[in-house]
This record gives C-alpha cells, structure tokens and sequence, in this order.
C-alpha cells in the first residue's frame, strides 16, 4: 500500500475506534444516569424498580403534609386519582409546594414502597403543570373509566 | 392605536428585510452594482421600522394596555415601570421580537462597517441577514404576534410577571444572551456567502474575526449572567444545573469558541479552512436549536408541541432549512476551499486541533444528553431526565485537557516547534502547579487537618496554578527586564492572556467551591445559633414587611466568627400579591473567598423556621472568570490590525 494511504487507513481507523469508544461510553452514562419517571399507581402495584433513583409524582393530597417536630424530616402522600405514593424527604421544600398542587421527587422506592426522596420539585408557576403528573393523571383516569368506577369528581 | 403602529412596523420591516435578501443577492450574479449597494441602506431601515414595532410594544407594557393578550399575560398596573420595561422580552412574543431588533441592529452594523469589504461580498452576507431576518419575522408575524388583542373583552389587571424574572439579572441577561446567538449569524453569513462565491482567504478570516469576537464576547457575558442570576434569586445557592435551557447557551458558546480559535489559524497559516466555515454554520445552528429549545415549548412537554404544533412546525422547518441548506452548500463547495499547509510536530495548530477536538467532544455530549429525554419522548421510551452526572462525567475530563492542553500551547510555535524548547519552558511551571496542588489544600481544608485533605481542590489548583504560570512564563520571556517591550505587544495577545488568566480563575471558583462547600438545612427557633464551616449562624427572628408588590418574612440572622459580628444578614421569603406566589430571596455576605448565603425555607410553626445557612468558598470566582474571559475578547476585538487593515483596503478601494 501506498504509505500516505496507508497513513490515511492507520488515521480512519483511529478515528473510527476512538468514535465508537466515546458513542459506547455515552450511551452506557445516558444509561446509568437516566431518570425514568413512574406513576403513583404503578410505584405502589410494585412495577417500580427498587433501589434505583427515579422520578414520581402527582398531585400532593390535602392534609397529608406531616412534618416532624423536632427536624425537618417530611412526609407527604402523591396521587394520579387511583393510588396514593407515601414520600418522605428531609430538607427544605421548594416555595411553589403546596397541597392539592403538582409534585415530582426523584428518589429510590423502598421494599415498604415508599420513596425516599433526595429532590422534590414542584410545578414552576400558578397555570402550570408538570407534563409528567397531567400525564399520569390522565391515565389514571383513562383505567378509572375502563373500570367503570362512578367516582370522577375526585380528579382535578 | 400604537399597537396596531408597531404591528405595521413590523410588517414594513419584513417587507424591507425581504427586498434585503433579493436585490443584493441577484445583483451580485447579473453583476448590478446598484443592486449590490441597496443591501447596504436596507438594514437601517430595518431597524429602524423594527425599533419602532419594539418601543410600541414597551409603550404599551408601560401604559398598561391589557387589551393586549401579551402585555396582560406578563404586566401587572403594580409593576415597577423598570420591570414593566424588562417585562417586553420576559416571555415568547417579545423575547422574539427582540431578537428580530438585535438582529436588524447586527445586520445594519455589518452595512456601516463592513464598507472596506469587497461589494461582492458583502453584498451576499447582507443578503443571507436579510434571509434570516425575513425568516424571525414571518415567525413573529404568523404564529407569535405580541401585538394580538385581546377584543371585546379585555381584562381589567394583568396576570403580573412572574417573580423570579422581577431582578435586574433578568433585565440584563437576555438582551446579552440574545446579542451573542444572533451575533453569530453573522459570521454564519460571511460563511455561506464565502461558499456561494467559492472564494475563502486569509483576508476573509481577518474580516470575519472582530464579529466572531463580539458576537462571543456577549454570550459569554449572558451565560456568566445568567448563572449568577440563578445562584442569588432561585434561593438554594446552585449556579449550574445542567438544565436544558442552560446547555441550549453553551452549546453554541463551546462550537463558538471552537471558532475563535480556529479562524485565527485559518487567518494566521490558512489552514482548516472548510473546518473553520464547519464550526460558523454549527455555532449559528446551535444558537438557533437553542432558542428552538427554549421557545417552542417542546423542552416542557413533547405534547405541548403536538397539540399545539404551529410554532413548533415552524422552527423546526426553519431549522432544518437553515441547517440544510448550509450543510448542503458545504457539502458541495467546503472541500474545494481546503488548502493543505504544512505543520508538524508540537506545533501552534496542532495544539489549536486539540483544542477544537475538546470543545466539539464536550458540545456533542452535551448534544446527546439535552436531547435524548426528548427523542426518547417521541419513541415512547418513557419519561426521562438525564441527570447531572452524566454531564460531569464527561465535561469535567474534557475541561482539564483542555485547561493543560491551553498551558502547553501558549509556548508553541506556528508550523512547528523544537520538542528541545518544550521540554525548557514546561518544567517550571509544572513544578509550581504540582507543589500548589500538594502543599495549598492542607490550609484550605476545615481547621487545616490533614483529614480534610480534597483531592478534587489539589486538581482544581494544579489546573489552575499551571495555567497562571504558563502565562506568566510566557509574559517574561516576552517583556523581560524592558517594561517598553510591553506595550509593543498586541491587544490580541494581551486579551488571549487575559482570557486565559480568566479561564483560571473561573477553574479556581467552580472546583473550590464545589470542594469546601459547606450547607446545612435545619429547623431553627428565634434565639437558637449553628455552626457552619467556621461561621456561627445565630437566628435573631422574623418581622413582616411591605414591598412595592409584595408583602415578606423576613429573617434576622446573624453571623459570628470566634464571637466576633461579621455581618447581619435578612433573607426574605416573599409572598406577591397578584396571583399569589410565594418567592424565596437568599441573603448573600459576598466576598472573593467566601460567600455567606443564607435562605428561608418555610414556617414551622411556634416562630420556628426551615433555614438553609451555606458557606461557599471562591464561589464568586466563577463569574469573575467569566467576566475576565469576556474582557479577554473584547480586547482582542479591539486589536489594531483589524483596523490598520481595513484603512489600507480602503484606500485601495479610493483609487480604484
């Protein structure tokens, strides 16, 4: 082979190897770092993993908010209209959470099926909310309908 | 009445910038000079029309016109008219809008300055703004016009603007943003007219290069700003998310100064020539995809897009032309411009190579990250979010070859250089980073123990100790004991070092910050003291007060070191009266080595208070960094050359 040439292959393959090196590494990180984001009906019929940081949500229940005395150790329930999610967290939660209102917490789900928050967001302004919880919300209801249950005033 | 002036404003406006994309551009093809030149007087008048349609719709924010949809959405009559005015680009609407005014104000600078470049040329770089122009406006007309009214009935308050936006950070912040992706439509013009022409030069890359500068400059000033702004308003003292609208600005700020630095090799040796006008379509590009992102909805919800798909629709056709099409035209005429130049061995491109590699590896990842959660959306792979780690675990290795790779380059030479010269100038240098990374930590830690030892804070200060001292090195062997040799050195140098020294500092702040960073949360009763790091918190309590549009708590803390007072601090949390939201406000004792930030979480009942009390050394280095890194490039904007160049060209041109 004509040496340039074979300077060029020697360069490709270089390229192509360290490419397919860097493609693998992000894929295995996206894999590793991602998120995934799961109903309350489908963290407590226990089809969440457990042990492995996720995301839920849904609204936050009237008067389910329960602080500890002594610390600031919280405990609240999420629901999308079917299953309510028992999460605690420890910390300061942010200013637009609130009952009745949207909640996303990203945390790992424990074997008693709670999930023990290390983030809690809530939604970003009074007109808004989160896609995730509308979405879970809407299915929920979509299987409250199949199942013919009555009780739709429920749902906000 | 003025609504409906500054809507004809801007329907004038798009007019012009149409006739703006024509005329120049057939005229230089039929070779109509006269055609040629109107690109030259259009853009004034384009932004003229456009200034107009912009003060209109301020007028409008501040005489509380609500029978606009856009001003009642984001306005409120309680609204300080300084925030009413911040108000016109604090949502879709007038953030495009104003974004169509800084590109006219972009378009028309090139008109008056660009009159040393050759009428061809310049001609179709005026012509392809115009394009851009033509496409923001239809954009603005057809799917976001701020002027639409809200008729018959028209409220009688506005929604307010939203809290978080009413600081002067946000004020400043997206104006400068703005003016940094639109800026770089610029040189993507000088890029696609050189492609159209054929014709690619070293005379090309000096013209091209003050823009670029500039245009980076002020990214680079709305990036810093905008996490400044985060760290003191969204109340928990973070200054980097890795959020999707934060990763749309700095993608194109990485491409961006991927080709800063490339052109100046494409200018200086002619070499990566197809490369260079490569990076200016993908950094224009990025800017667009970023204000895709952030503006069409699709980064809240994939389904918001779908259901209301007109804007979306839009952009994304928009992208994909703009994209495209240059893509295309590069595809057929970028190769031919490639000229191969010699350079070996440890030389300045080399290291200029590397330097693109890095920037361009830590875009694409970033690339990958924002867009995955989205792409997996459409597939229906569930709902994801990719979290910080998967940022940091690429970008910060990416950063420290970089910061190395900077310190080596700023000794080598164009074309090659003698590995023998290397191996003199490194060691030094070297040497100090190792001993500071070994021996500064012992005294940085908590009580100076040897258990608090952070190796994160040895790496952050052998980077940036190795950098300071290349560039000091360096600036010895140039000045040496004569101080007049100083001033013989050139603005560009002088702003490379600068920018370097702040690419340093800016190392310093975030790996120190993030290694001695000290928080606790805690539930605290009036009276009640903490320790953080070695500060004394002592909760004084709370009182109400009355803001212009807001009623607070607001806490009394004291900070105390070794029983002496360092400062009173008043963290709010504030409660708006239209629409109700409550809003944390930090309380910030700022210094050079140290913040002291503390925050009010929520009442615990019987006076008690969640309060977030941090300690965070060198944070503020991170935006002084910025700052010195933006300087850096003004300086180099501002070099002599540019301009002794463009003098004698126009000479040439006199005479001719």
């Amino acid at each position: 082979m004509h040496p340039i040439r074979k300077q060029r292959l020697q360069l490709v393959m270089l390229i192509v190897v360290a490419a397919s090196i860097a493609a693998g590494l992000i894929a295995y990180m996206l894999g590793q770092n991602a998120n995934y984001f799961y109903t309350p009906s489908q963290v407590v019929r226990g089809d969440a993993p457990m042990g492995i940081s996720l995301r839920a949500g849904g609204m936050v229940v009237e008067n389910s908010v329960v602080r500890s005395a002594d610390s600031l150790e919280v405990s609240f329930r999420v629901t999308d209209g079917l299953e309510n999610l028992e999460i605690t967290y420890s910390g300061i939660l942010p200013d637009l959470f609130a009952e009745g209102e949207a909640a996303i917490a990203t945390g790992k789900v424990d074997s008693n099926r709670i999930l023990r928050a290390t983030q809690v967001l809530a939604k970003h302004d009074e007109n808004y909310t989160p896609p995730e919880v509308a979405d879970a919300i809407s299915k929920a209801y979509q299987l409250k309908q199949q199942n013919q249950s009555p009780s739709q005033g429920s749902l906000q | 009445m003025i609504a409906e002036l500054g809507h004809a404003a801007l329907i004038i406006a798009l007019c012009l910038a149409a006739i703006q994309t024509v005329a120049p551009m057939l005229g230089s093809f039929m070779g109509y000079s006269n055609w040629m030149r109107l690109g030259y007087s259009l853009p004034l008048g384009q932004l003229l029309f456009v200034a107009v349609s912009f003060v209109c719709l301020a007028a409008a924010f501040l005489s509380d016109d609500f029978t606009l949809k856009y001003v009642a959405q984001n306005s409120n009559t309680e609204l300080p008219s300084y925030y009413k005015i911040s108000a016109v680009w604090s949502a879709h609407e007038g953030s495009l809008l104003l974004w169509a005014l800084i590109l006219a104000g972009w378009s028309a600078a090139v008109a008056l300055f660009s009159r040393t470049l050759p009428l061809l040329l310049g001609a179709r770089v005026l012509s392809i703004l115009g394009a851009i122009s033509v496409g923001f406006g239809l954009f603005l007309l057809l799917t976001s016009n701020p002027f639409e009214r809200l008729l018959p009935v028209a409220p009688l308050q506005g929604a307010d603007l939203n809290p978080l936006l009413q600081d002067i950070g946000l004020i400043v912040h997206p104006p400068m943003l703005y003016m940094g992706y639109v800026g770089f439509a610029v040189p993507f013009a000088f890029a696609i007219a050189a492609l159209i022409g054929g014709q690619f030069d070293s005379a090309w890359a000096r013209w091209c290069r003050p823009w670029i500068n500039i245009a980076w400059v002020f990214l680079t000033l709305g990036i810093t700003l905008g996490s400044w702004w985060a760290y003191y308003e969204l109340g928990w003292g973070g200054w980097w998310f890795w959020d999707p609208v934060e990763n749309a600005s700095l993608m194109p700020w990485l491409v961006g100064t991927a080709l800063m630095h490339s052109v100046s090799a494409t200018e200086k040796r002619g070499v990566f020539r197809s490369w260079t006008l490569l990076l200016a379509i993908f950094t224009f590009s990025l800017s667009l995809l970023g204000t895709f992102l952030v503006r069409s909805g699709i980064l809240t919800s994939v389904h918001a897009f779908a259901t209301d798909p007109e804007r979306g629709v839009f952009m994304l056709a928009f992208l994909a032309l703009v994209i495209g099409g240059s893509l295309m035209l590069f595809a057929l005429r970028g190769p031919a411009m490639q000229k191969v130049a010699a350079y070996s061995g440890w030389s300045r491109e080399l290291m200029l190579l590397i330097n693109n590699l890095l920037l361009v590896s830590a875009m694409t990842m970033i690339l990958v990250g924002t867009l995955y959660p989205l792409i997996a959306d459409v597939l229906e792979l569930g709902k994801i979010s990719v979290g910080p780690p998967y940022f940091n675990f690429f970008f910060v290795p990416l950063i420290v070859g970089l910061v190395v790779a900077v310190g080596i380059a700023v000794f080598t030479k164009w074309k090659t250089t003698e590995g023998r010269l290397l191996l003199q100038k490194i060691p030094f240098p070297l040497v100090i980073a190792l001993l500071s990374a070994l021996f500064i930590p012992l005294f940085l830690g908590a009580d100076s123990q040897l258990f608090s030892y952070s190796l994160s804070a040895a790496l952050t200060l052998f980077l940036a100790v190795w950098l300071i001292a290349t560039i000091a090195s360096d600036l010895r062997e140039k000045i040496g004991s004569d101080r007049a040799r100083m001033a013989k050195l050139s603005r560009s140098y002088w702003g490379m070092q600068l920018a370097h020294s702040g690419l340093a500092i800016c190392v310093l702040g975030v790996g120190l910050s993030t290694a001695y960073d000290d928080s606790r949360e805690l539930r605290m009763h009036p009276g009640q003291t903490a320790q953080v790091a070695n500060y004394q918190f002592q909760f004084v309590g709370t009182d109400k007060i009355a803001g212009p549009n807001f009623t607070a708590h607001r806490g009394h803390i004291r900070v105390l070191q070794q029983d002496q007072l360092v400062t009173n601090l008043y963290p709010e949390k504030r409660d708006y009266n239209s629409g109700g939201q409550v809003m944390t406000e930090a309380a910030i004792d700022p210094s050079l080595t140290r913040d002291i930030y503390v925050s009010l979480g929520e009442p615990l009942g019987n006076k008690a208070w969640a309060i977030s009390l941090q300690v965070k050394p060198f944070v503020r280095c991170i935006w002084l960094g910025g700052l010195m890194i933006a300087l850096g490039g003004l300086l180099a904007a501002i070099d002599r050359r540019y301009r002794r160049r463009s003098k004698h060209s126009s000479a040439i041109r006199g005479g001719a």
